[in-house]
């Protein structure tokens, strides 16, 4: 398809035809208060060959540091036939085409994802995509509040132990439109969030409760009791999980009696590289009952004229083109690149593959919590079980600690000061199956000289 | 020519209201409504006990090509919704003013049924709109 921009004379043509002067007067609606008068953090335009040279510059300054950082991006390995596979002139599109049906291979990649993604999370059906973990919670939360009829109340309880980031980014997005996110606290020992913390909404009308499995703190949730405490009364639940976990742990499908309502997740450990924070994408599930009221688009099978099989758009009159105003969502397009990649990375994984990682992730993080706790001055926060990530507690402030480690070539997890300051000198660190034994002995002696030099000085 | 039984109360948005003479009033969209729709795939009708106020939205029929809002005639609360309806929408389709009704309504103010369109004036807004 040929893209061809307008130029000077067809615009010039099509102001004439409509009878406006220039392109300004078409924006005079809006009021001038909200108006940008000029992008002054905007650099002007770069060549490519400077683009190119800026980047590499930029890159190198990342080096190449040995990365024990999680809570939310993983560091996972990409087999190369991913990309090469994914940036092929056939996949390589951000895009569900406008002219989707006329796209039979793009839509039968997004029906593959669905389905691979429905079977993860254990739930019926999957929608094409969202922008990314942090916003597809406020999009189940907006979701909940549409299909949970019983309740009136817009209340979405999110525990302490849901990603900070996340949390931040559904207040932004869905508390303008009235929704109300209240904290339910963690157990200080445990890190987890106990069904006793629950007890104080009991009899009150609450929309939905939202379950992050593994947590914050990398610690498994009791998932089921959390699951039948909401549900039992009445209560959404919102699960919002790590895909590659999925391969060793229970799915929200079967969480509980019956299993979550809407399940939703960051894809970006499923084949998309860290890349500074993005461009990732978000998925969402839920069961076949709720399927009106979940936003995106969504790809069916179906029969053509001629009895052949094909895939189509479905269930569209849930979306913005027709709609409007009461449309589900505002989403109309997708991650459609990274999720080309997810599909690609998960047919080649295969459930063992998958499996292979979360076990060898899991395997690497024990190796690493045992590691550390073996240094002097380093304990673990919360004896509970955990999947590839954990808190670990220093004896001295982290931010010092991080930098001197961060000067050796070594990332060494999170601070938790900022988000988390009751839990004191707490630092979140985690290890996929990209470390090798030798990576998490050399940071446990890194850790280990770091805080001996911090307590010389 | 559209069909337009005179027994029925009507909306300029083409729902009907049926006077059930028990104190409570039945409610669907008119076989207009149902034919420019085309065929039906989904309804949503409002829960029992809802109160609703007049020309408040309160149910959705989603089409093959459209979905659209049904808006309540006329204020009161819902005694009774078309449950059939989840499985089988095209029953208003087959039967707009029959087996493909909405609703119930115990209505805040009887009154008020005499202000809605009788069938005359709303075949005077089907012509307008070229029906």
């Amino acid at each position: 398809m040929a893209f061809i921009p307008h130029t000077e004379k067809d615009v010039a043509d099509m102001l004439a035809a409509i009878g406006v002067q220039n392109i300004e007067q078409l924006f005079e609606e809006i009021p001038a208060n909200l108006r940008v008068k000029s992008l002054s953090g905007v650099p002007t335009a770069l060549t490519e060959m400077e683009i190119g040279r800026l980047m590499l510059t930029r890159a190198k300054a990342d080096g190449l540091p040995l990365n024990f950082i999680g809570a939310g991006a993983y560091e996972h390995h990409i087999p190369a036939a991913v990309w090469a596979i994914t940036t092929r002139g056939e996949f390589y599109s951000a895009y569900t085409p406008y002219q989707a049906e006329a796209s039979q291979g793009t839509l039968q990649l997004l029906y593959e994802y669905q389905t691979m993604i429905a079977s993860l999370t254990g739930l019926q059906v999957s929608n094409a995509s969202l922008y990314d973990g942090a916003s597809a919670i406020a999009e189940a939360s907006l979701m909940a509040v549409r299909a949970n009829r019983k309740s009136k109340s817009l209340r979405i309880l999110v525990p302490t132990t849901v990603n900070p980031y996340y949390r931040k980014v559904a207040t932004a997005t869905a508390g303008n439109q009235g929704l109300r996110f209240e904290e339910v606290p963690y157990s200080p020992t445990e890190g987890r969030t106990l069904v006793d913390a629950l007890a104080k909404y009991e009899g009150q009308d609450i929309t939905a409760l939202v379950i992050q499995q593994p947590n914050f703190f990398g610690v498994l949730e009791d998932v089921d009791a959390l699951t039948d405490w909401a549900r039992s009364r009445g209560i959404f639940v919102i699960a919002s999980v790590n895909p590659t976990s999925l391969a060793m742990l229970k799915p929200p499908g079967e969480w509980g009696s019956g299993g979550v309502d809407i399940a939703v997740g960051e894809g970006q450990p499923l084949g998309v590289p860290l890349s500074s924070g993005g461009p990732y994408f978000g998925f969402i599930t839920t069961r076949m009952e709720h399927v009106r009221q979940m936003p995106g688009r969504i790809v069916g099978r179906t029969l053509d004229l001629n009895g052949k099989p094909g895939f189509t758009l479905t269930l569209q009159a849930r979306e913005q083109h027709i709609r409007r105003a009461k449309a589900t969502s505002n989403i109309c397009t997708n991650q459609g690149l990274l999720v080309t990649a997810a599909t690609i990375y998960m047919s080649l994984m295969g459930p063992q593959g998958l499996e292979r990682v979360a076990a060898s992730s899991h395997a690497r993080t024990r190796e690493l919590i045992t590691a550390l706790a073996r240094v002097k001055g380093v304990r673990t926060a919360f004896n509970t079980p955990c999947f590839h990530e954990a808190v670990v507690l220093l004896d001295r402030p982290v931010a010092p600690i991080l930098k001197s480690l961060e000067a050796r070539g070594i990332l060494g997890g999170l601070n938790l000061a900022e988000h988390y300051p009751e839990l004191g000198n707490a630092l979140l660190v985690c290890a996929t199956e990209t470390k090798t034994a030798e990576d998490i002995e050399s940071y446990a002696k890194a850790l280990s000289e770091t805080l001996k030099a911090a307590k010389a000085a | 020519m559209s069909n337009v039984p005179a027994d029925l109360k009507y909306t300029r948005t083409h729902e009907w209201v049926r006077d059930l003479k028990d104190g409570t009033v039945e409610i669907g969209i008119t076989d207009h409504a149902q034919h420019a729709l085309g065929d039906l795939v989904f309804v949503e009708v409002p829960e029992v006990g809802r109160q609703l106020g007049a020309g408040e939205p309160c149910a959705v029929v989603e089409s093959v090509k459209a979905a659209s809002d049904v808006y309540s005639p006329i204020a009161g609360e819902v005694t009774a919704n078309n449950a059939e309806l989840g499985t089988t929408p095209e029953l208003i389709n087959q039967d707009a003013f029959g087996s493909g009704w909405l609703m119930r309504l115990k209505p805040a103010n009887a009154a008020v049924l005499s202000e809605l369109m009788s069938p005359n004036e709303y075949q005077d807004v089907l012509k307008a709109e070229g029906a």
